[in-house]
């Protein structure tokens, strides 16, 4: 079976939530949507306080080239536009709608049914992802109609389809593709004609095998369309490694996955393009899990975007007593959370509590070179001099030993032996020299 | 709701240590002890626990009374030091000197330089090399092999095999390779050794790199010497079993702090290490040369540390 070449680790997967069915949760009596769920400038309201809105209705317009648009997820009154703190205790703005009934914009498609025809042009389908307001499910959040859309010099020849959800403990994506995979399966086509490309290839770890056996099934019945299972290993997920995994090609440090001839879509993203062309359906669902390892009950849910997440919580029976730790995502790339009072995002895909036991970091010992974190690194940097060096505020070295090439997965962290915060360190490197590179670029 | 716990990404750990890491070593040394009771008996006893004793001390006390810093004993490298230096000594060693070499091994070639992760040399190496030097005649009598004994400091000594064919001796493979031989109280059983080794790649422990290229490398050779020449040279099997070669490249030349830490740097070491091994077995005064080859190699680590690692998307 195939995987990627360089580093990567093992951890326990913890999938608890994988035979959970996706529950539809109802619409939130208040929601509280955030301009900027997507990387890039934040999006500008076009609702005041006092306009009624419905369900899909464009409150949000893109801030810029790099933007995306935001939808309300439910009808009703926006009751103020204004700061709060999200999940991470960071000010943004949000609009807050307060709902009444479930009022959807006429031209949403709700029927259900799968439509697997396509009358639209490649630019069209590009301007409906964008209208749609459709950002990388995959956790990076980058908008997809600008990733659709590669620069002139690069010859795209292959979509990759990203099904690998390397994360322990997340399940969302496992679930759609089981749930989904006609639709899924669609979405892959109007990709494939959005980029005028012959060839996708779906990559899907091996610990996933009935959505493996669903897509195979299915692919079956179309061209070009290839299922690779792939060998279970983190981060596989990570856009260049499955890149790597998939076409063995790999990309130059600093440059676009396109330039290697390939766009990478997660499946979760796919599902949105499909429910957007097809169905005129903007992204104003969040699907996500909700795991622990002390949870009683784990779940996948579909959610409407700005429902809080004390409410997801709810329905796995509240946040025990012994939780030490609440992460956004899953435990290897999640950010963790200083309270679930802040709404659902384009960005959640799942909630993952640690115990307060398994929460805790042991204490940092030296370091004894024994390249533990140099095998894990899959860029192949050295990770244990990078930390050292930033450190030290080492920034020229840092830059010329290519810290920027760190995706931040976590693997040189968790493998270490002497418990060092290796990526704490890289990450402050890597912040101040992409800083310094920026201003250099300026002058 | 109680506070939550934040922290930067990741979440989670492999539960791996430092004190795994060393238990490790210390098992896959089990094989080479059990050996060395058996051929040495009551020396090898006496030697390991003396040695083992006197560097957990010395490292408890130099923290506790002179860096003035948090103990660092339980991570087990002190134990792992004593060990290894027992392993490259003679088990009819007087007690006193053992207690010497643990002091320098301890003192001087780690405590010094900070402690773990930090010292050059390997600290055990450091502390045989300094006993060879000031005490070269109680250094190099060595114990026959003898079953169960029960002698310390009156055992019957002998020449080891390298010693021994440079004066003409002719050994047999089996006896090599079971350690029923003259030498320092753990180098002796070839097979236990390996069996160590085997152990210490298969639990990851260790990268193969650094064993395979010495005892390649040294196989090589010794072979082209000894075609050229078989009076200068043994035949190559020989100088793999004997004279402490493996002892020294499955545990002493791979210790995490003193090694080059990329493939590339590791296959340069350890082919350094054969040659500069073979070069003072064959052309130099003492007849086993792995302990200076390793040292040798320690300091040229750093330079071989700036060979840096094959990146993704470098190409």
């Amino acid at each position: 079976m195939k995987t990627f070449r360089r580093g990567g680790i093992h951890p326990a997967d913890n999938k608890l939530s994988a035979g959970q069915r996706i529950e539809t949760l109802p619409p939130p009596a208040v929601a509280v949507i955030p301009l900027s769920q997507h990387i890039g400038a934040p999006a500008q309201p076009v609702v005041a306080v006092g306009d009624y809105v419905r369900v899909g209705q464009l409150i949000g317009e893109p801030g810029g080239p790099m933007s995306a648009a935001v939808h309300s997820s439910v009808s009703g009154k926006v009751t103020a536009i204004g700061e709060i703190k999200d999940a991470f205790g960071i000010k943004q703005t949000a609009i807050t709608i307060t709902t009444e009934g479930d009022d959807w914009m006429p031209e949403i498609d709700r029927s259900g049914q799968i439509k697997p025809g396509c009358k639209y042009s490649p630019e069209e389908i590009r301007q409906k992802i964008a209208d749609a307001g459709i950002v990388g499910l995959g956790g990076a959040c980058f908008p997809t109609a600008v990733k659709l859309n590669p620069p002139a010099s690069c010859h795209i020849d292959t979509l990759l389809i990203n099904g690998v959800e390397c994360e322990p403990y997340l399940t969302p994506n496992y679930r759609l593709m089981i749930e989904h995979s006609e639709e899924i399966m669609v979405g892959i086509t109007l990709l494939m004609r959005c980029l005028k490309v012959e060839r996708a290839l779906v990559g899907i770890e091996a610990n996933k095998p009935e959505a493996i056996e669903r897509f195979e099934h299915i692919a079956a019945r179309r061209d070009g369309i290839e299922i690779v299972p792939l060998k279970m290993k983190y981060p596989q997920g990570g856009e260049k490694q499955l890149i790597q995994a998939l076409t063995g090609r790999e990309v130059k440090s600093g440059q676009l996955p396109a330039s290697a001839g390939v766009v990478v879509i997660n499946v979760a993203t796919t599902f949105a393009v499909y429910e957007a062309v097809q169905m005129n359906k903007p992204l104003i669902e969040s699907y996500l899990s909700v795991s622990g390892l002390n949870l009683l009950k784990t779940g996948n849910f579909k959610v409407r975007i700005g429902t809080s997440m004390a409410d997801v919580m709810e329905r796995v029976s509240g946040i025990p007593e012994d939780t030490g730790k609440i992460i956004a995502g899953g435990p290897m790339m999640g950010r963790s959370m200083i309270h679930v009072n802040a709404p659902v995002t384009k960005r959640i895909t799942g909630i993952t509590l640690l115990s307060r036991q398994d929460a805790l970091r042991l204490e940092p010992q030296p370091c004894i070179r024994c390249t533990s974190c140099m095998q894990a690194c899959p860029m192949g940097l050295e990770s244990y001099l990078l930390a050292r060096k930033a450190e030290l505020k080492d920034w020229e070295f840092l830059e010329k030993h290519h810290i920027m090439d760190c995706m931040e997965c976590g693997c040189c962290s968790y493998v270490c032996p002497s418990h060092r915060p290796l990526l704490d360190c890289i990450r402050l490197g890597k912040a101040t020299v992409g800083n310094l590179i920026r201003s250099r670029a300026k002058k | 709701m109680e506070k939550m716990i934040i922290s930067p990404s990741p979440h989670i750990f492999s539960g791996d240590t430092v004190q795994k890491r060393m238990r490790n070593v210390l098992i896959a040394l089990v094989p080479a002890y059990l050996a060395a009771l058996n051929y040495f008996g009551l020396g090898a006893l006496a030697v390991s626990l003396i040695s083992v004793a006197s560097c957990v001390t010395f490292e408890y006390l130099i923290n506790r009374f002179l860096l003035k810093r948090p103990c660092t004993i339980t991570d087990l490298s002190a134990v792992l030091t004593g060990l290894l230096l027992a392993f490259n000594l003679p088990s009819n060693l007087p007690w006193w000197i053992v207690i010497i070499g643990a002091l320098v091994a301890i003192g001087i070639g780690k405590m010094a330089y900070g402690g773990l992760g930090t010292n050059p040399f390997n600290p055990a190496l450091v502390g045989r090399v300094f006993l060879l030097i000031s005490f070269p005649a109680e250094m190099t009598t060595w114990p026959i092999a003898e079953k169960f004994s029960a002698h310390y400091m009156d055992a019957l000594t002998g020449a080891t095999p390298l010693a021994g064919i440079r004066a003409g001796e002719v050994y047999n493979y089996m006896d090599l390779l079971i350690g029923r031989i003259g030498g320092s109280m753990g180098e002796v059983s070839a097979i236990a050794l390996l069996a160590g080794g085997v152990f210490l790649i298969a639990t990851k422990t260790i990268r193969y790199i650094i064993p395979v290229s010495i005892l390649g490398t040294v196989a090589v050779f010794t072979a082209i010497l000894h075609a050229v020449d078989p009076t200068l040279c043994a035949d190559p099997l020989t100088h793999l079993l004997t004279g402490g070669l493996l002892l020294g490249a499955i545990f002493m030349a791979t210790d995490y702090v003193t090694s080059p830490m990329t493939p590339l740097g590791q296959l340069i070491y350890g082919v350094a290490i054969g040659l500069i091994t073979v070069l003072i077995r064959v052309f130099g005064i003492y007849p086993e040369g792995m302990s200076f080859a390793i040292l040798i190699m320690n300091a040229v680590t750093p330079l071989l540390n700036r060979l840096t690692p094959a990146r993704y998307g470098a190409k």
